[in-house]
């Protein structure tokens, strides 16, 4: 099956490219530590057209969202946004999503098709993005959003992104998506790199970190518990208001490797007697802290400040368990 | 893009490299450039023997874990501990600072190696 292609791939010839999910997207510009480097001193620009982007319109717009998400999406404001996530019956994350609240004409439409995703993310975002509009952006705070000109043309700018920087992702009409990237000129940086960055953050990736079927995991397992309103109805509410009384049996939780060497999705994490305690989900050496770190589902007797063992190639490796992110942002 | 391929080498498909006159191995300019940032090497302790084809060690980068592979069998009689602290030698220095272990070793298995312009129409 032919991969999809993003509204910028021109704009990706010198990249390397990778299948990811479905879409043909840049993995690699220059390197992944150059590129994380960048978004963490200064500023960087990342293509994530690959993100799905459902429109949901007409008067029941917020009641229809509301019933699928564990946030309450009703309080809303047109140019707020929330983190939340979509669950089944049984309170299992399916997915998670960015809700923005606009003040736009829509019925209930894919859009992905029809827009381009840019996140510009770094501390010198704001400076950068402020060059190519005329809109103030200096007073949008973290999920705030606002429609805006940038480069002449309209996208729907949220102070939101998957980094841990100050940054924005901006939507954009798949035919300006170009102009916008061309425009927002700093490093360009590939999934590689916003893997690095997001672990460093302890962020949840649909597919590692919980899967319906090979990983099946609730909001409250996974750390974002915060997003689980239960005053209200939506789908999976009555299993998590159960796990919610009774704490979840598992949490995800950051390791960080006493020794060298690199965690990495898959590799066994024991007690120093062997004893299997669960899986790292995902990992990497992490360029900021020069350490090999990951995140591992424990039993929640294991916390922060214990040590454990990962199991690299039949090696037992010290790690400590930690709370996420790993870096103080 | 080119990569560097030195005459005095020999070079395993692999991507490794042997050199006679010090019994040194690595991996090639271009092996480096595929695994990207390289931040973590796993190798053999010095008296353990390596065998020709075989894995005696891993190199992962930020995005993967690589075996490395011996172009020949020998005893391994140093291996560059500076790269626990450096690994990126390996990168910015594939053939020189980047060296990975150095092994006493049979010139009679040099046959079966590839020789630079072998390697570089392999990689072109």
């Amino acid at each position: 099956m032919a991969l999809r292609q993003s509204p910028l791939s021109a704009a990706h010839e010198s990249a390397t490219l990778t299948e990811f999910g479905g879409w043909e997207m840049p993995v690699e510009f220059d390197s992944i530590r150059t590129e994380h480097e960048a978004v963490r001193e200064s500023v960087g620009r990342f293509d994530v057209s690959h993100m799905g982007q459902l429109l949901v319109g007409g008067a029941d717009a917020a009641r229809v969202t509301d019933r699928l998400v564990t946030n309450d999406v009703r309080e809303l404001a047109p140019g707020q946004a929330c983190y939340a996530a979509i669950t089944d019956a049984d309170g299992v994350m399916l997915d998670d999503t960015v809700v923005d609240r606009w003040d736009i004409e829509a019925t209930v439409t894919n859009a992905t098709e029809s827009l381009g995703m840019i996140a510009v993310q770094g501390p010198d975002a704001p400076g950068l993005l402020a060059g190519e509009t005329d809109a103030d952006l200096g007073d949008l705070d973290r999920f705030e959003t606002t429609v805006a000109e940038v480069a002449g043309a309209t996208a729907l700018v949220a102070r939101t992104g998957y980094t841990g920087e100050r940054g924005f992702e901006l939507i954009v009409p798949r035919e300006a998506a170009t102009t916008v990237w061309t425009a927002l000129d700093c490093q360009p940086c590939g999934l590689g790199a916003r893997d690095t960055l997001r672990l460093e953050m302890g962020f949840l990736l649909s597919g590692q970190e919980f899967h319906p079927e090979e990983n099946p995991r609730t909001p409250h397992e996974a750390g974002i518990g915060f997003t689980v309103a239960l005053d209200r109805e939506f789908v999976g509410r009555d299993a998590l208001e159960g796990v919610s009384v009774e704490g979840p049996g598992e949490r995800l939780r950051g390791l960080e490797l006493i020794n060298r060497g690199v965690p990495r999705e898959g590799y066994p994490v024991t007690t120093r007697d062997g004893d299997r305690l669960g899986t790292v989900t995902s990992g990497t050496m992490s360029p900021t802290l020069d350490r090999g770190i990951g995140l591992a589902y424990l039993p929640t007797e294991v916390g922060p400040g214990d040590t454990v063992r990962i199991e690299i190639r039949e090696e037992p490796k010290k790690a400590r368990v930690t709370t996420t992110p790993f870096l103080d942002r | 893009m080119n990569f560097e391929t030195p005459e005095d080498l020999h070079y395993l498909d692999s991507h490794e490299w042997v050199r006679v006159d010090d019994g040194r191995i690595g991996i090639t300019d271009f092996a480096q450039d595929e695994l990207g940032d390289v931040v973590f090497v796993d190798l053999p302790d010095e008296g353990e023997s390596v065998a020709a084809g075989e894995a005696f060690g891993v190199v992962e980068s930020i995005k993967a874990v690589s075996d490395l592979y011996a172009p020949v069998s020998g005893t391994v009689t140093a291996t560059n501990d500076a790269l626990a602290d450096e690994p990126e030698r390996l990168n910015d220095d594939p053939y020189g600072e980047g060296w990975l272990i150095e092994v006493e070793f049979d010139e009679s298995e040099l046959a079966e190696l590839l020789d630079a312009a072998a390697y570089a129409d392999q990689i072109a």
